[in-house]
């Protein structure tokens, strides 16, 4: 074996339906189905989404059919307040664990990061398509909780001890419902694990000749910094669940405290520490965080330079700031914990890293702007979603600067402030990234254009719809409207609550524009005009390839790496670019 | 190799050139080949980097653990300490005798015909290594034998999962070092399996990764034994 070929592929193109799309080893199949895994978890959580916006909104409405789906959560169609917490528990637990992870990170990054150094697949392509496999039954147990005894559990998607550790006494929900919730994110860990796993190794190992770690797109470097922080977070929540799990049917008492007295019974628990579940989940829970963002960080710094036709202002400051927000990422987790009991020094020694860390985060966002700064821009739809994403992270970002300090937080904590920043900084920035990403790839992925009109409609309409949604809530929080209220009945209150119903409106307004784009993913898929292979004249590898790629990438070809990945406007008449591929030599222009 | 045979490999071939890159710049800038190329391993065998991550992983799996165990032990003063059984001891010795072996297993191999160079002679010390490799992972199904029989020690004495939190944890770091350890001997039954008979360099370092492996979790037992004994 001295042959200095590459060690991949040791498996043929599939030959039966099974091998080639469902059980397949090929790593553009399995980024297709992760992909397509987040689009029903997203249609999922965006409808759970509406729902409990329709209940905010008008408290007593009936909604039609949701008594069919839980004749208890639901009398008469009417929400309890039970329900609707299980509602949002189940809305958070789709979105952040099976949308935000899935598809920057999974899909994205399965099917791109092979190509886009030049290797022909994963490095372990069986460990790849059990990573989906995994996930898929992690999904399906979630949402089997729907299902059984009295519905999804209620605990948020962060699961805070003593109410998801002591069983079905602590509500509707907390019974087989939160025990399959754990179960579910215990084997989600494992897939994440997994494809962790095999990020890393395929950006160590399968580089092709020339391609430095320098030269990787910036995409490719935001995949591999956030499954570095994925395997270390992941490796962390698994055993933290296990013994969530365990609390709950062996009788262990790792997060149940003593002396509990529930519905009028002592609980036989000792001396458990509910905050020591608090530290074991946001230790894994910030930095997944950044798993949510740190993809969308990579592809807008490769998408928009693209667009923008320059190159971005400093890619190895990028690289800087994703590497070091990713070490930083580690150090910040108590300060979701800031009212949580824990002691006010380590609130400060949490504070100041917090604060640290939005210095990368500010000078990756400087550079966005300045690479926007003087370029001619093409407006396609990706390039809309990309300076989307920059400023709905700046607003999001803006407010974090708040929550941050430890006497600030102690106020807006927990109230409709907070709410209002990680869906900016983390949820709506991580969707922007995904739309871009698919605006951007469909082409390369699918072998057809995605409709450009039916884009901008979506991005504008989409844009504008957030800032609705979710600018309002600040002022919420600062009203000292609090979260995960299911009615809103205090006399302080109530006056919030046409802005309430403002929101739910602008949530059906953006809701339904999604439509278009689930109807240009749809239609463009089988009615889209027919991609060439390098429709946005872009450099990196997956654009020197045929749209969609063969089955090993490059159809035998090995390819060799002479530039770095974005070599746009070499030519500043011409906005001319450099495929990574070409052996051309590069002219610095000086002014450059 | 899947279609990959037609092209030599690494052989530099012109990029496609068929889009606007070559008309407007090709007229622009003189041709010329220039690279800095780094190469990186073509014969690197990715899961002798991948069992490193895996490493990591599992590391940072049971840091959290015993993180725990640590916070756990400190808020509340139900921690029931115990003697340790005295088979986890004994249960130490074995492991530490499997990764002998393992390296036995290893130097036998290398000194096989094709790997020590020489022209005749070693077969012997072929099958010798074959021996070894199953001996080790006897070892290994010996040591998991012997964690359960210090459960069944502990729950003679009444020391259930759910006893108190320094059983609690008692069970559950061993019984998932236990299951990882498994997943070692399974490693080494595929090595044994899939690669002996015509065993080449190639064989030669998927062996080195198992061990690799079996190695650490050897170490990983003696740091939570350290753990359990000074915590118990």
């Amino acid at each position: 074996m001295s042959s200095p070929e590459p060690a991949v592929h040791h498996h043929g193109p599939p030959q039966g339906f099974i091998r080639k799309h469902i059980f397949s080893l090929d790593h553009k199949v399995i980024g297709k189905q992760y992909y397509g895994l987040a689009l029903v978890a997203v249609l999922a959580g965006l409808i759970l989404s509406w729902l409990m916006r329709i209940h905010l909104g008008w408290q007593n409405a009936p909604i039609p059919g949701l008594g069919k789906l839980s004749p208890t959560g639901a009398p008469g169609n009417v929400m309890t307040p039970d329900y609707y917490l299980s509602l949002m528990t189940m809305h958070a637990t789709l979105m952040v664990f099976f949308v935000l992870t899935t598809a920057p990170f999974a899909a994205f990054g399965n099917y791109l990061l092979p190509i886009q150094i030049g290797a022909e697949d994963m490095a372990f392509p069986r460990f790849n398509m059990m990573s989906f496999w995994v996930t898929f039954v992690s999904f399906i147990v979630l949402i089997l909780s729907f299902f059984v005894g009295d519905g999804p559990p209620l605990a948020g998607w962060t699961s805070y001890a003593p109410l998801s550790s002591i069983g079905g006494i602590a509500g509707p929900g907390q019974g087989t419902g939160q025990t399959l919730w754990a179960i579910s994110i215990a084997i989600f860990c494992v897939g994440q694990l997994l494809g962790s796993l095999n990020f890393i190794t395929t950006t160590l190992d399968l580089r092709t000749k020339g391609m430095s770690l320098a030269r990787m797109p910036l995409s490719t470097w935001g995949w591999f910094v956030t499954s570095v922080i994925g395997l270390l977070a992941f490796a962390a929540l698994l055993p933290a669940c296990i013994l969530l799990i365990l609390d709950r049917t062996a009788g262990t008492s790792f997060f149940s405290s003593a002396g509990l007295v529930v519905n009028d019974q002592v609980l036989p628990h000792s001396g458990g520490s509910p905050l020591l579940w608090q530290h074991l989940f946001w230790f894994f829970g910030h930095p997944e965080v950044y798993i949510a963002i740190l993809p969308g960080f990579g592809i807008i710094s490769t998408i928009l330079p693209a667009f923008a036709r320059k190159r971005i202002l400093s890619s190895r400051a990028v690289i800087g700031c994703m590497v070091s927000i990713g070490f930083l990422s580690y150090m910040v987790w108590g300060h979701h914990m800031f009212v949580s009991g824990m002691n006010p020094f380590s609130a400060v020694l949490f504070s100041v890293p917090t604060l640290i860390i939005t210095i990368p985060a500010t000078i990756v966002v400087l550079l966005w702007l300045g690479t926007l700064y003087g370029a001619r821009m093409r407006y396609t739809s990706a390039a809309l979603f990309c300076i989307g994403f920059v400023s709905v992270f700046i607003t999001g970002g803006l407010s974090g600067f708040f929550l941050a300090q430890p006497s600030l937080d102690t106020y807006l904590h927990a109230t409709y402030f907070v709410v209002a920043h990680f869906h900016f900084v983390m949820a709506l920035a991580a969707m922007f990234g995904i739309f871009a990403g698919t605006y951007f790839w469909f082409p390369k992925m699918f072998g057809r254009m995605m409709n450009e009109t039916m884009g901008k409609w979506h991005f504008w309409l989409t844009f504008i719809g957030v800032y609705c949604v979710f600018m309002p809530m600040h002022y919420l929080g600062l009203a000292g409207n609090v979260r995960r209220y299911a009615a809103f009945t205090d006399n302080y209150l109530a006056p919030l609550i046409p802005l309430h119903r403002f929101i739910s409106i602008a949530a059906f307004f953006v809701g339904a524009a999604q439509l278009i784009f689930f109807f240009n993913l749809f239609w463009s898929r089988f009615w889209g005009p027919k991609a060439t292979d390098n429709p946005w004249e872009a450099t990196t590898l997956e654009w020197s390839t045929t749209s969609p790629p063969p089955f090993d990438n490059f159809g035998g070809r090995h390819l060799v790496v002479y530039h770095g990945p974005e070599e746009y406007g070499v030519d500043s008449d011409t906005l001319e670019y450099v495929m990574q591929t070409s052996p051309q030599q590069i002219k610095t222009v000086s002014g450059e | 190799m899947a279609s990959t045979t037609k092209v030599p490999p690494h052989t530099p071939i012109a990029p496609d050139l068929t889009s606007d890159g070559e008309r407007v710049i090709g007229s622009k800038l003189r041709v010329q080949s220039k690279t800095t190329a780094v190469g990186v391993a073509h014969n690197a065998l990715p899961a002798e980097t991948g069992i490193w991550v895996a490493v990591a992983a599992i590391s940072m799996s049971f840091a959290s653990l015993i993180s725990a165990l640590i916070v756990r032990q400190g808020v509340a003063p139900d921690w029931l300490h115990f003697q340790l059984p005295r088979i986890l001891y004994l249960n130490t010795g074995i492991l530490l005798a499997s990764s002998v072996t393992l390296e036995i297993c290893r130097r036998g191999f290398d000194r096989r015909p094709e790997f020590s160079g020489k022209e005749s002679g070693n077969d012997e010390a072929a099958s010798c290594a074959f021996l070894w490799l199953c001996a080790t992972m006897a070892l290994g199904l010996f040591f998991v034998l012997g964690q359960v029989m210090a459960w069944r020690d502990l729950a003679a004495k009444g020391l259930f999962l759910s006893s108190s939190p320094s059983s609690s944890f008692f069970y559950v770091l061993t019984a998932l070092h236990g299951l990882h350890l498994l997943g070692g001997v399974a490693g080494l039954a595929y090595v044994l399996y899939r690669l002996w008979p015509g065993a080449g360099l190639q064989q030669r370092r998927v062996l080195g990764v198992a061990s690799v492996y079996w190695h650490f979790m050897d170490g990983l037992w003696i740091f939570l034994l350290v753990i359990l004994a000074s915590r118990k």
